[in-house]
């Protein structure tokens, strides 16, 4: 469902060129769990924003439904990301003005719920993932890992084709972390395509394909059978 | 329903106003307020500095309607007639009609030496009915030393400030007054050819010049100065009963016939041209400070606009990133800044009526020529909340799209 074709990303400064992304083919079918790995700097978290909308790439196709984005506006690629894709960031990327309810049920208005539905689907989500109690609670009041698991709850309370997760434990301690991939798992389990960039194997290992990349390509493809 | 960016942007700009810091919110509604009275305040005390001039001469002088000798003329015309006619009016309160000429004052004429220069002065003589006058203009009011006229004070006068030395309170070699002169000093009247010698009465200090500059007679003594006996007189003060419109009452006398001999005006026709030109060039000016305010006041917006927009770059990224439209995004902020104008605006609106122009009423300016009043009409005052809330909303609107237009990926990752 998402495809991509010598992907390509540079970035300019000045009169330096930095070549990021050097022609990535890879696909990833619906409901597959993948991990994209490699070392700090090899192109991971470049390569999820590309492939996720969230970036332009400087060449290549990114190809998701069979529409090639490289023909959509930005509109449209914004109506794209709404609708079909749920992002979560490593640093939780929480709207700070919002209790953890308004920024699960913030993506559902702009989808044209209205506030009564919007607000009575991002509580039971939010109940589901154990944050019942935290409803109304901003995200300072709320530990990293609530603060995680409120970001996940946003990104597929809308229910979409992809998850994206960007270092989803990086800021978090081992029992927080251990939580958040219980989650994915169970997403997983659920029919959720999830495209995961991170930098730890025991993680890693609960997808069933995991990527390698260095150097701006992918050096590996390894089918696992998660736990 | 309304469309999806606007819910969502008043969605984002309530809880971004709900959770702001008290004190950036304190000090945005702070200069709006600020910025409100600048632009109300500055130009209505410019405009009041001469209203209330203008006030003045309306009730103290003038009142409502005015009715005055043709230019060719030497007094009106068939003035018993046109009191009795303009008596009928039922928009009619009082009326004063009154004598008037030029003359010259002279004191210490006994006194003076062949060698010394003598010690006169210029005035308008007025001659007047002492209880009509005071039912229509309140003369007896400025009377500041001594006592009003009686109806038999036949060899007494009032005599305006400017004319005495000792009342001046600025010495001009284009303005004669009058030395040595208080109560109960004798003073000779000179008019044309006639010379009468009275007493002065009652001292008279107002802001008005035609009160100023005057000498006040009661009118059977002037008339018996000038040799006038038929009655005409030289201009009739017209009040009328509170709510009566001038312009209806002039027009009704020129609909009678009037205007063919005598010159009949509203207060505000009466208006000396020069004052029409001073009140239009202070309204400039006001709106010339009005408009600085105006400017500074959307600089200040801009910048707290752009810097909280620019530290929230991140979280912008971030709605972009998960979707919500950039246009929402900068109809939150427009949102905000409507707030912060309107709150602004509403304060000073309390301010300006509540406070200031009571305030101002009770206490005027102490201005040489006039008691200074605030003027604040009200549509003009929501013409420039009009105002503040379009180039506040400008303001935040500006650098919302400047922040928003930038690469989402950049604003989520705070690169440059």
């Amino acid at each position: 469902m998402i495809e991509t074709k010598s992907l390509q990303k540079t970035f300019k400064n000045g009169d330096v060129e930095t070549h990021v992304l050097k022609g990535i083919d890879f696909v990833a079918l619906e409901g597959e769990f993948i991990a994209i790995m490699g070392r700090s700097g090899a192109g991971k978290s470049t390569f999820l924003y590309q492939m996720s909308l969230l970036d332009d790439p400087t060449g290549g196709e990114v190809i998701i439904d069979g529409q090639n984005t490289h023909e959509m506006s930005s509109n449209e690629k914004m109506r794209f990301r709404l609708v079909k894709f749920g992002y979560v960031f490593q640093d939780y990327a929480l709207l700070p003005e919002l209790t953890a309810l308004e920024n699960v049920a913030l993506p559902l208005l702009m989808q044209g719920h209205s506030k009564r539905k919007a607000y009575r689907e991002a509580g039971v989500a939010l109940e589901r993932a154990g944050l019942g109690h935290r409803l109304h609670n901003l995200p300072s009041q709320l530990s990293g890992g609530e603060q995680q698991r409120v970001s996940i709850v946003r990104a597929v309370a809308h229910k979409p084709n992809v998850l994206f997760a960007d270092e989803p434990t990086a800021n978090l301690d081992n029992q927080s972390s251990e939580v958040i991939m219980e989650i994915f798992k169970d997403l997983h389990r659920e029919g959720q395509t999830i495209i995961m960039v991170t930098h730890e194997e025991q993680y890693a290992r609960l997808a069933e394909k995991i990527i390698k990349i260095d150097d701006g390509k992918i050096v590996s493809t390894t089918k696992n059978h998660p736990r | 329903m309304l469309p999806l960016n606007i819910r969502i942007g008043w969605f984002l700009a309530l809880r971004a106003l709900r959770r702001a810091s008290l004190w950036t919110t304190g000090l945005i509604i702070f200069v709006m307020v600020l910025t409100f009275l600048n632009l109300v305040v500055v130009s209505g005390i410019l405009v009041g500095l001469l209203q209330g001039a203008i006030e003045a001469a309306r009730t103290h002088y003038t009142s409502d309607v005015i009715v005055s000798t043709l230019s060719d003329k030497k007094y009106i015309e068939n003035s018993p007639n046109l009191v009795a006619l303009i008596a009928t009016l039922p928009e009619v309160e009082a009326i004063t009609p009154r004598y008037r000429e030029g003359g010259t004052l002279e004191a210490n004429y006994k006194t003076r030496k062949e060698t010394d220069k003598p010690n006169t002065a210029v005035a308008q003589v007025v001659g007047i009915d002492p209880y009509a006058e005071d039912a229509v203009t309140g003369l007896s009011q400025f009377v500041a030393e001594g006592s009003y006229l009686a109806p038999g004070d036949y060899d007494k006068v009032l005599i305006g400030r400017y004319l005495l030395k000792q009342y001046l309170p600025f010495d001009s070699p284009n303005l004669s007054a009058l030395e040595n002169v208080g109560i109960g000093t004798r003073i000779r009247i000179n008019v044309g050819e006639v010379t009468r010698e009275v007493v002065v009465k009652g001292i008279l200090v107002s802001k008005i010049d035609e009160l100023s500059l005057a000498v006040f007679m009661v009118d059977s003594q002037f008339r018996s100065l000038i040799g006038r006996n038929d009655g005409n007189v030289d201009e009739i003060s017209i009040k009328l009963k509170p709510g009566a419109d001038p312009v209806a009452v002039r027009e009704a006398l020129e609909r009678s016939g009037v205007a063919t001999y005598a010159r009949v005006q509203t207060y505000e026709d009466a208006q000396p041209q020069f004052l029409r030109d001073i009140i239009a060039t202070f309204n400039m000016l006001g709106t010339a400070f009005s408009s600085i305010g105006l400017v500074v006041a959307s600089i200040t917006i801009f910048i707290v606009v752009f810097i909280n927009a620019l530290t929230r770059r991140k979280f912008i990224g971030i709605l972009k990133g998960i979707g919500v439209n950039g246009r929402a995004i900068e109809i939150s902020y427009v949102f905000q800044s409507i707030f912060y104008a309107l709150v602004g605006s509403a304060i000073g609106l309390m301010l300006v009526y509540g406070f200031l122009v009571p305030s101002f009423a009770a206490h005027p300016i102490d201005f040489p020529f006039s008691d200074g009043i605030l003027v604040a009409p009200l549509d003009q005052t929501f013409f420039r909340v009009g105002l503040l809330v379009f180039s506040t909303v400008v303001a935040g609107f500006i650098p919302a799209w400047m922040i928003i237009r930038r690469n989402t990926l950049d604003s989520i990752l705070g690169r440059n």
